[in-house]
């Protein structure tokens, strides 16, 4: 059958199992927005294309299926940048389908041109420029498999407008064509690295997993609670990891690192064993490599090479996907005790719990606890990037993966909101809530447009400080409290810029109401923007200062009254 | 220390600034590359030499590794392979100094390309080491300009798996 380039283009994303996109049209992407009307496929319409990419990165992480974005070229192109990035450091399957101009015109500084093949090479794991109609079927085919397969990741299909009208024969059934370069394999099981790991597990007396975002790509949380709780090994979740393990479960430690628990840090400083399940010893995570796990044989399971020895020295090193490695460690490993261990950990839970202070202001972390409360850790979690995804990464409990979305590898700000849009159509049978900041949820508000437009009932908090604050805790604790434009002494009225959208909103500065009005929202049936006035010079704790080591954590200073 | 990268990729638009980028984008030092078709027409083989610590001269090739049109990477250890270079350079002389010019050229194997009241064009091939030699012993002349392709390189083949190069 012959059609045109998009039409074929759409067709190969519905033949991949896709059938919505999130972007916004322009001159160059025109005829795919016209096929787009005449086929069953959904399209959300934003009101920035960086927003559009967050919602399909939020769709992606929630529901693990490829999720696509559309712009148009120049300058809707560009706006992608940001989003793509952000789902390239955290391995976010996106494909990405821009218009370009019509390839006579291509280097001529047209209108609208921008080379986004070359400026998306740094972000996506693989870009096209298609210069030929007869390609776009392999192409679209080859970005959606590239983009999900093995370490997933961001891809962009650059098609010009005249390739897009152009026709071409059209056969779904179409073996893939033979110009385009070999399929991949995943990398096979390596048995003697698991063989290794297995002897240093029956060796070691404390061991410890950590766990990142490779279990809950691969599928593999249910492998890895059998696998921690048969062999009795505490385990500690990276951000991106959260959910991978059950929050509740009395083994889990919460998160490493610069923000993580006391105990997840001494965890990590005493044990003689580590395993790393997918994930990338971030610099967040490790603090200064050479005081990373001391005392620890260090075993590194990921299904990407690079990973392994990128930053820290391994000794064990197992290529391969994190869930078949698993199977193979359920099948193989013996049940243990490890008495004393878990007694010393427990005491640390113990003794250093996560804790905050009480003056009778609204507590960031109080409001967070109150929406684990509320939300019994079931429902999605979106954040933006600063204090305020820490405090939600700390007091909330996942039990399940796919619930907490974040940007862990670029820190986007902005990226709460939208993602939290996305989240929804990713699963709608499941509640979205976003943890904000004012200063991320500033960055992408538009975006309350989109929730108000579709009725995507969002419950956006906002942990409304006044300050940028992360940037704020650094200028108090490393600059001398030299204040240096991290302030916004005049916010906008949140909850009346909602409702100037169409969109719920409140404004919080008592704390009795803060549960009442979360019960509200929780309950509403639309959008709804919830603005708390917190605290606004309240300090994230524990910290390990940049540069330094985990065991140079510094603990939350003594305070006059805890939490209630 | 430095390292020899012999990476076989598929022949296509980009690909170039797709293995390129990936060496600004992670900092890592490139001396040379060059790249050129191969026996197989799909394929280039691209020969890149770069330097640094061995840590990081294995990332490189883990790196290389996973980018989507890179079909084998090699790390070409020196004494193991047959490297060349091919140089083009002006050197200073007029008509009185030709002479030695001309004699030192032979010396290297290099040959005269072109000559003019001012100068002398050489063209010459070799090792990194006979090429480094040959600069140097002109310098004295001066030399105008020089253009140079970059290491490429191959693996020596039939070598016992032994084989040691002389001290």
């Amino acid at each position: 059958m012959e059609m045109t380039g998009a039409q074929i283009a759409i067709e190969e994303l519905k033949a991949g199992g896709i059938d919505i996109a999130f972007g916004i049209p322009g001159g160059t992407i025109m005829p795919f927005y016209d096929e787009l009307l005449k086929t069953n496929f959904t399209h959300i319409l934003t009101r920035h294309e960086q927003g559009a990419t967050h919602m399909a990165d939020g769709y992606a992480r929630v529901s693990g299926k490829v999720a696509v974005v559309v712009a148009t070229s120049g300058p809707g192109a560009t706006n992608l940048i940001t989003g793509l990035l952000t789902a390239q450091m955290d391995s976010v399957p996106l494909i990405a389908i821009t218009g370009q101009v019509p390839t006579p015109m291509i280097g001529t500084d047209a209108f609208q041109e921008a080379d986004i093949y070359g400026c998306s090479i740094p972000v996506t794991k693989y870009n096209w420029l298609v210069k030929d109609v007869r390609e776009i079927q392999g192409v679209i085919r080859e970005a959606i498999r590239v983009a999900a397969t093995g370490r997933p990741g961001p891809v962009l299909v650059d098609i010009p407008k005249d390739i897009q009208t152009a026709r071409a024969e059209y056969n779904p059934h179409a073996p893939t064509a033979g110009a385009l370069p070999a399929v991949r394999q995943m990398p096979g099981l390596e048995a003697e690295g698991i063989e290794k790991l297995i002897e240093a597990l029956e060796r070691a007396e404390r061991p410890v997993i950590l766990a990142g975002a490779g279990i809950v790509k691969a599928g593999a949380a249910a492998a890895l609670t059998q696998f921690a709780r048969h062999a009795q090994i505490p385990v500690i979740n990276t951000l991106l990891g959260l959910g991978g393990f059950p929050g509740t479960d009395p083994l889990f430690l919460g998160m490493p690192g610069m923000h993580g628990t006391a105990y997840a840090n001494f965890a990590l400083c005493e044990c003689d064993l580590l395993i790393n399940l997918g994930a990338r010893f971030d610099d967040r995570v490790t603090g200064k490599v050479s005081s990373f796990c001391p005392r620890a044989v260090i075993a590194h399971v990921d299904i990407d090479a690079a990973e392994i020895g990128k930053r820290v020295r391994t000794h064990i090193p197992v290529l391969g996907d994190v869930r078949d490695v698993l199977r193979v460690l359920n099948q193989q490993v013996k049940p243990a005790e490890r008495r004393s261990w878990l007694e010393q950990v427990e005491s640390w839970k113990r003794d250093y719990p996560l804790q905050y202070g009480w003056d009778g202001s609204i507590k960031p972390q109080y409001v967070v606890e109150q929406i684990q409360e509320i939300t019994g850790g079931e429902a999605m979690v979106s954040t933006g990037v600063g204090q305020h995804q820490m405090w939600a990464a700390q007091f909330l409990r996942f039990n399940e993966p796919r619930r907490f979305v974040s940007s862990g590898g670029l820190g986007t700000m902005g990226f709460g909101l939208p993602a939290s849009i996305g989240a929804k159509f990713g699963r709608p049978d499941k509640e979205s809530w976003l943890i904000d900041g004012d200063g991320s949820f500033a960055m992408t508000l538009v975006e309350l447009a989109t929730a108000a437009m579709y009725n995507v009932p969002i419950r956006a908090v906002i942990l409304n400080n006044g300050f940028l604050g992360m940037v704020r805790q650094w200028q108090e604790l490393f600059f001398g409290k030299r204040y240096s434009h991290s302030h916004y002494p005049k916010n906008p009225d949140f909850a009346r810029i909602a409702e100037g959208y169409g969109v719920k909103g409140f404004s919080v500065r008592d704390v009795d109401q803060v549960r009442g009005v979360l019960e509200q929202a929780a309950d509403h049936d639309g959008p709804v923007v919830m603005d708390f006035h917190v605290s606004p010079e309240e300090n994230v704790w524990p910290m390990v200062p940049a540069g330094a080591g985990n065991d140079e954590m510094q603990l939350a200073p003594p305070s006059p009254e805890l939490a209630r | 220390m430095r390292q020899i990268y012999s990476i076989l990729v598929n022949n296509h638009p980009g690909v170039l600034s797709h293995v390129a980028g990936l060496f600004t984008r992670r900092g890592y030092n490139i001396e040379s590359i060059a790249a050129g078709p191969t026996e197989n027409t799909s394929v280039t083989r691209i020969v890149i030499v770069a330097f640094g610590e061995q840590h990081e001269l294995e990332q490189i090739a883990k790196q290389l590794r996973k980018l989507y049109d890179v079909r084998d990477v090699q790390q070409v250890p020196y004494n193991r392979s047959v490297t060349r270079e091919l140089l083009l350079a002006t050197i200073n002389a007029g008509p009185e100094r030709r002479g030695e010019v001309f004699q030192l050229a032979t010396a290297f194997g290099a040959h005269v390309v072109s000559v003019s009241d001012e100068s002398v064009t050489l063209e010459a091939s070799g090792n990194d080491h006979k090429i480094r030699t040959l600069l140097k012993s002109f310098e004295r002349y001066g030399i105008a300009q020089v253009a140079r392709t970059g290491m490429i390189a191959l693996p020596y083949t039939g070598m016992p798996s032994d084989w040691e190069p002389p001290a």
